[in-house]
């Protein structure tokens, strides 16, 4: 029963949190609740405990093969953050703290949910808890990004419930009996009633599909990534849209159980296609990078939607991605927040020369931009080079060259952008702003150590992760 | 039973038509809370047999989205001083005839999928989509914040709706919709938050766009 520990670490840390009388001190609940939250993620990793049979949540298959990995991003974003409250004194930071933590017990509930209902309470709990984390800068835009996130999030979060109540019906009409965990459901398979199933995975995609970010519904993706503190940005990018894509991966699960395979792939192939698509175009234009990042996300959940398409190996590659995308926007967006701060603005008209301004930021980022545009041997490089191996193996050939298209016009965006802001003589505002940022270790040895998991993720995947990704590859596609 | 219960569904797609064509806001927030309202008695039409915990869900439910949620609306009306007007983006007759089809798109889907016999004879079914697009359509097609709000109420009724399909089976699951609830009273918690916060005259959306490319 270790596996509660990971959902109720947090919440109790976050009751610790509203507790604590120092404003001072209260960041540093952070990097132990993370520290201790990691820990017992690897060691259920390398422990996995025995599933039991018709239970609400547990650490499965698919659990175990992400959930480590939002585990580590949190404790490396969590040491960034003790620097950043200290930075960021000026705001009150009991309310940031807690929903960080909440935040992080709701996604090892919603990652581990073994049920219909639970996995969208969890889905919906975090959707709120969001909000304030986007809020804390309190400016008029950061207000803007939080009313968008909510309205489409929102939005989307209610249609993920109205496609559950789909396939809820689904059951019932195909004979079940109200029970709604995947197991259940899947067992259930073809005696599930297709026009209801259908209908639910449209909802469920589209519903999920918003939290995940996948174009058309990526519109709040910019507005709350561009206004965010960078660590919110990193937990938002690698953490709840994990958790949203692991349940479209489980309602496909279902879907497909029930003879609809044929249909999840198609759409999926489309939306992942189109995402990278929207992206793409976008990336090749933004002048801010910051907003850079949120299409770049876009178009690595495209990717893991695409990935996913493509069978076992697909699978299998997308889960490999969840990895080394989630690590290395990790490092992406914590020199970003770096950048922000020297510079005082976000668009390339306005920053320019933090090489200068800020030189190990500006390095970071530049070495980011070359590993999540997949430059060898960062692992984004070997995890798309495993999906497109699955796209020729399964006959995709066609949807593959889009996909290399994507990836190149993606890479020519992002470095047009990153270099604009690296190069170059700083411009007047950055320059009235006084000394040179000073970049104490707290907010450049997290990035670092996220460009380090990547690097490891690349050069040496360790077997046990394989093992855990080839088994929750054969749990979603027998 | 089904006559009752399809009688108060109707009463509630014709308040969501009355939503789409007011042109003032206190109306819109009327006409959401009185939906809500006859949504909550449903369970009690729809069950037999006394239940407690039936009961409980219809109490709930009325108290949140007939007297919780519109108070809240109407403090949130006063805080930010906003003029009571609508200012539709797309107009009352457009979006009314929007709204009819809808309710026709509803009723020929709602044909057209399986349903189990106790439910058969029943508006559930269409009147839930109908009620959740014609949501969508206030949600699209009004400025201000608080009609927006107003539409993710109504789309939310109609999902509530359809859980009633469900509530004898997974009753938890449909209750779970409560959420959504706490969705809608975050969105009035911020605007408040914010108008106390800050100066924000108009609370018109179109003004948010200060984000974009």
């Amino acid at each position: 029963m270790n596996e509660i520990f990971l959902i109720a670490l947090p919440l109790v840390f976050a009751a610790a949190a509203f507790a604590w009388p120092s404003a001072r001190t209260r960041p540093w609940l952070l990097p132990v609740a993370g520290g201790l939250h990691a820990a017992l993620a690897l060691w259920l990793l390398v422990n996995p405990p025995m599933l039991a049979a018709n239970v609400w949540f547990g650490f499965d298959p698919l659990a175990r093969a992400v959930l480590p990995m939002v585990s580590l991003l949190f404790f490396v974003c969590s040491i960034y953050a003790v620097t950043y409250l200290q930075i960021r004194a000026e705001r009150k930071n009991r309310i940031f703290v807690i929903a960080l933590l909440v935040m992080l017990g709701l996604l090892s509930l919603a990652l581990q949910a073994q049920n219909l209902g639970l996995l969208w309470v969890a889905a919906e709990a975090t959707t709120l808890v969001t909000v304030p984390l986007l809020h804390f800068t309190g400016t008029a835009r950061a207000f803007e990004a939080s009313w968008k996130y909510l309205l489409v999030g929102g939005t989307g979060i209610a249609l993920s419930l109205l496609g559950s109540f789909c396939l809820g019906y689904a059951s019932l009409h195909g004979g079940g009996n109200g029970d709604l965990t995947f197991t259940a459901l899947v067992a259930q398979g073809a005696s599930l009633t297709r026009p209801w199933l259908i209908t639910a995975w449209v909802l469920l995609l589209a519903g999920y599909g918003t939290k995940m970010g996948l174009a058309p519904m990526h519109t709040w993706k910019p507005d709350a990534y561009g206004e965010a503190p960078g660590m919110v940005g990193a937990l938002l990018a690698g953490g709840t849209t994990t958790m949203a894509f692991i349940a479209i991966l489980r309602v496909k699960q279902v879907v497909d159980a029930a003879g609809g395979g044929a249909v999840t792939e198609r759409t999926l192939l489309a939306f992942g296609l189109f995402s990278m698509l929207v992206a793409a175009l976008f990336l090749l234009s933004t002048p801010d990078y910051k907003r850079m990042l949120a299409y770049s996300s876009v178009e690595h959940m495209g990717i893991l939607t695409v990935g996913a398409a493509l069978g076992g190996a697909g699978i299998w590659a997308a889960l490999f991605h969840v990895w080394t995308n989630g690590l290395t926007k990790g490092a992406l967006f914590l020199s970003a927040g770096n950048i922000r701060r020297a510079a005082g603005a976000q668009t390339e008209d306005k920053v320019a020369g933090m090489a200068w301004r800020a030189p190990a930021s500006a390095r970071i980022f530049v070495v980011g931009i070359l590993a999540v545009t997949a430059c060898p041997p960062f692992g984004v490089f070997f995890s798309e080079l495993k999906i497109i191996l699955a796209g020729f193996q399964t006959n995709n050939a066609f949807a593959m060259i889009a996909f290399l298209g994507c990836l190149l016009f993606a890479f020519f965006g992002m470095a047009r952008l990153g270099f604009a802001i690296v190069d170059g003589r700083p411009r007047a505002a950055a320059r009235a702003t006084g000394k040179r940022l000073i970049e104490s270790p707290g907010v450049i040895i997290p990035p670092l150590l996220f460009l380090a998991l990547s690097l490891w993720l690349g050069l040496a995947t360790p077997p046990l992760l394989r093992d855990t990704w080839t088994a929750a590859a054969k749990l979603l596609n027998p | 039973m089904n006559g009752t219960m399809n009688l108060l569904i109707g009463l509630a797609m014709g308040f969501s038509l009355v939503a789409l064509a007011s042109s003032r806001l206190p109306s819109v927030i009327r006409a959401a809370a009185f939906q809500g309202m006859i949504l909550g008695t449903l369970p009690l039409v729809l069950e037999e047999k006394f239940h407690w915990l039936v009961v409980a869900v219809a109490i709930g439910t009325i108290t949140v989205k007939g007297f919780v949620i519109p108070s809240l609306l109407r403090r949130a009306l006063r805080a930010a001083n906003i003029d009571r007007e609508v200012e539709p983006l797309l107009g009352f007759v457009p979006s009314l005839l929007l709204g009819a089809a809808a309710i026709i798109g509803a009723a020929a889907l709602g044909n057209e999928l399986p349903l189990r016999p106790e439910h058969a004879k029943s508006l559930l079914v269409p009147g839930s989509f109908a009620t959740v697009v014609c949501g969508f359509i206030l949600l699209m097609a009004r400025t201000k914040a608080i009609s927006q709000v107003c539409g993710y109420l109504i789309l939310e009724n109609g999902i509530y709706l359809f859980g009633l399909l469900l509530i004898n089976t997974t009753p938890l699951l449909v209750e779970a919709g409560i959420l959504l609830d706490l969705t809608v009273a975050v969105f009035v918690i911020g605007i408040i938050v914010d108008r106390i916060q800050r100066e924000f005259d108009t609370l018109d959306t179109r003004k948010l766009n200060s984000l974009r490319e």
